[in-house]
């Protein structure tokens, strides 16, 4: 067993691409589920929309890739408004229901035959990120050379986005650490507890949960960005509910309501997973026999990999359900 | 005993604007701040509330008491927007409020709580408190962003939310999470919170509910000193030495509708009021039909 190669690849885990655009996405998760008490299902369909705006200026639009950072924002914010309008002012469930079932129809659509010429189809669209990489080589970063320090190294592809997506992490945590000091964020986490009282206090509630759903679903879209930026390619079944289920195991590993559990969070989870798989990997190669039935095959690890961070999920929320950083006294308190 | 009481000066020019109206359900008061006209509410089958005319007056603290099931919650639920009547309309300081949304009562002065008290348990309560504050300039994202814009405005909103905790005797709790508060405190709270609006109208649901009897002097106390503030205070209650003691006029519903109205000593005599409460034949025998 090379336990140097797993624990390397472990700390690359955490850091790593993967960990990125979940800790992205989860920090938009954050705004609406941690602090504004919304459940949105649906942050795959956001992220969906901000990989497909960029996709789409070289597929379908033929502009330049930049084009499509704005585009994909204004295609979240439809999004939320979409979601938001027939739900917001119903009980949390219903827009539970009406997220999952948005992002949903959104993969269908982008990966459908009939819309082909639009989005590319199940096959999505590929190589449009050069204008990205290019600004890379521009101040310097070699492509194929490697980068960093052990166990931190990378090739300067993978750097390049590294420094981007750890910029956007730190802006968007930043962002919404400063908002959720304010008094807008004393609003939502005030609706959160109790809507009725809030609104006899004067708050438009509707209004203030649909800026947490969009502003948390145009978060989700910069994770799709990053995601697609980094393949240099957009799949329909890239944005599938079981990432936005990950992406919610994250956050609560990390803990909710705070910027730092949202950080934190996916790096832990994307650390645990390489761990774990890497491990059962190391097994697999010289598996362990009694009689005619091997114990693990290398074939079992993925699933088997997802059916403990599934356990894991469930211990934590037994034993430690406000996260590693949350504060144990904001959740301690059941409500009315 | 009440012969000798003394009035505050608010006390004593409410009581003797009202000493004026009839004594009749609808009755018309010099100077109303709230007027409803024949606001009916029907769920399903059942008439909640259908109050054919009500006005109360300025400056006072006006009861509205009756049994349960009478439509006093819902009437408080219609006045504020938080539910919409099948029929109806009503003003509020001179502006019509039908087509007024729930959550723009409190910037116009009319602020309510509830029957089940709703401090916010997970903010702290001077986060409570501040929350009250109407027209912040932060409450906008766009300015949240940048706390040079909202800072001065919070330093003011929270010497306004220490001196009310001072009043409220809560000043010691100021950053303890409003869920460690006792029940007591809760209601102590949550009418503080809502005096952070600024209100001209106080229409507090139940304020004594589960309140033990040292905490409810001090309750009382202090709605005495709303009015003597200049506010108007309409309180839904059932504790009936309290209805007493502190108002300066009792509406009583029953069914839906009022039933009668006056001074605190007219209702207690009056046998609508007595029937409603405890049955047509109280004090009957029970075996008379046999």
């Amino acid at each position: 067993m090379d336990w140097t190669l797993i624990i390397e690849n472990s700390l690359k885990g955490m850091v790593g691409v993967n960990a990125v655009y979940f800790a992205v996405a989860a920090i938009g998760m954050n705004v609406q589920y941690g602090y504004t008490g919304l459940l949105n299902f649906g942050q795959a369909g956001f992220m969906a929309c901000g990989a497909y705006g960029l996709g789409m200026t070289a597929h379908y639009f033929d502009i330049p890739m930049w084009w499509g950072i704005p585009l994909g924002v204004l295609f979240s914010v439809l999004l939320g408004l979409l979601m938001g309008i027939p739900t917001l002012r119903l009980r949390a469930d219903y827009l539970a229901i009406v997220t999952i079932a948005a992002a949903e129809i959104i993969r269908l659509i982008v990966r459908s035959v009939k819309f082909k010429t639009y989005f590319g189809g199940s096959d999505g669209i590929n190589n449009f990120s050069e204008p990205f990489r290019e600004i890379g080589t521009d101040i310097g970063i070699q492509q194929s050379a490697e980068y960093g320090f052990w166990p931190f190294t990378f090739t300067g592809r993978e750097l390049w986005t590294l420094v981007i997506g750890w910029l956007v992490v730190a802006l968007f945590g930043f962002l919404v650490y400063q908002l959720m000091k304010s008094p807008w964020g004393r609003v939502l986490k005030a609706i959160r507890e109790d809507e009725d009282a809030v609104r006899s206090l004067g708050k438009n509630v509707y209004s203030y949960k649909m800026q947490s759903l969009i502003l948390g679903g145009v978060i989700g879209t910069f994770s799709g960005m990053i995601f697609a930026l980094d393949r240099g390619s957009v799949q329909p079944d890239n944005y599938s509910r079981d990432v936005t289920f990950y992406i919610l195991t994250a956050l609560v590993l990390g803990g909710v309501a705070k910027v730092t559990g949202s950080i934190i969070g996916p790096m832990l989870f994307w650390g645990l997973f390489t761990f774990i798989d890497n491990f059962m990997r190391q097994i697999a190669e010289d598996p362990i026999k009694v009689g005619n039935f091997t114990i693990l095959q290398s074939t079992q690890v993925g699933q088997l990999n997802y059916m403990l961070i599934g356990l894991a999920l469930i211990l934590l929320m037994v034993f430690r359900p406000q996260g590693l950083v949350g504060n144990r006294k904001e959740m301690a308190f059941d409500g009315r | 005993m009440d012969a000798e009481r003394t009035y505050s000066e608010h006390a004593s020019r409410a009581r003797a604007a009202l000493d004026t109206c009839e004594r009749v359900p609808g009755s018309v008061k010099p100077d109303p701040i709230l007027v409803a006209d024949s606001v009916r509410r029907e769920f399903g089958g059942i008439v909640a509330v259908d109050v054919a005319h009500l006005e109360v007056q300025r400056g006072s603290i006006t009861a509205l008491i009756g049994p349960n099931g009478a439509g006093k919650t819902t009437f408080f639920n219609l006045m504020t927007s938080f539910d919409t009547p099948n029929t109806g309309t009503w003003n509020f300081d001179g502006r019509s409020m039908e087509k007024v949304q729930s959550h723009r009562t409190a910037a116009m002065g009319m602020v309510r709580t509830f029957q089940l008290t709703k401090s916010l348990t997970k903010l702290s309560v001077i986060e409570n408190m501040r929350l009250g504050a109407t027209g912040q300039v932060g409450e906008k994202w766009w300015n949240g962003l940048f706390g040079a814009r909202w800072r001065a405005q919070e330093a003011d909103i929270t010497e306004r939310a220490e001196s009310l905790l001072a009043r409220f005797n809560l000043a010691h709790m100021r950053d303890e999470y409003a869920g460690s508060l006792s029940g007591g405190q809760r209601k102590l709270l949550e009418m503080a919170r809502a005096l952070m609006t600024n209100p001209t109208l106080v229409m507090l649901d139940e304020p004594m509910a589960g309140v033990n009897p040292a905490l409810k002097q001090s309750l009382n106390a202090h709605i005495r000193d709303l009015r003597d503030q200049g506010m108007t205070v309409l309180f839904v209650e059932h504790d009936m030495d309290m209805v007493h003691d502190i108002s300066d006029w009792v509406v009583v519903m029953a069914e839906g509708r009022i039933i009668a109205e006056g001074t605190p000593d007219d209702i207690s005599k009056n046998p609508a009021v007595i029937d409603a409460y405890l049955g047509a034949h109280q004090g009957q025998s029970l075996l008379e039909d046999e």
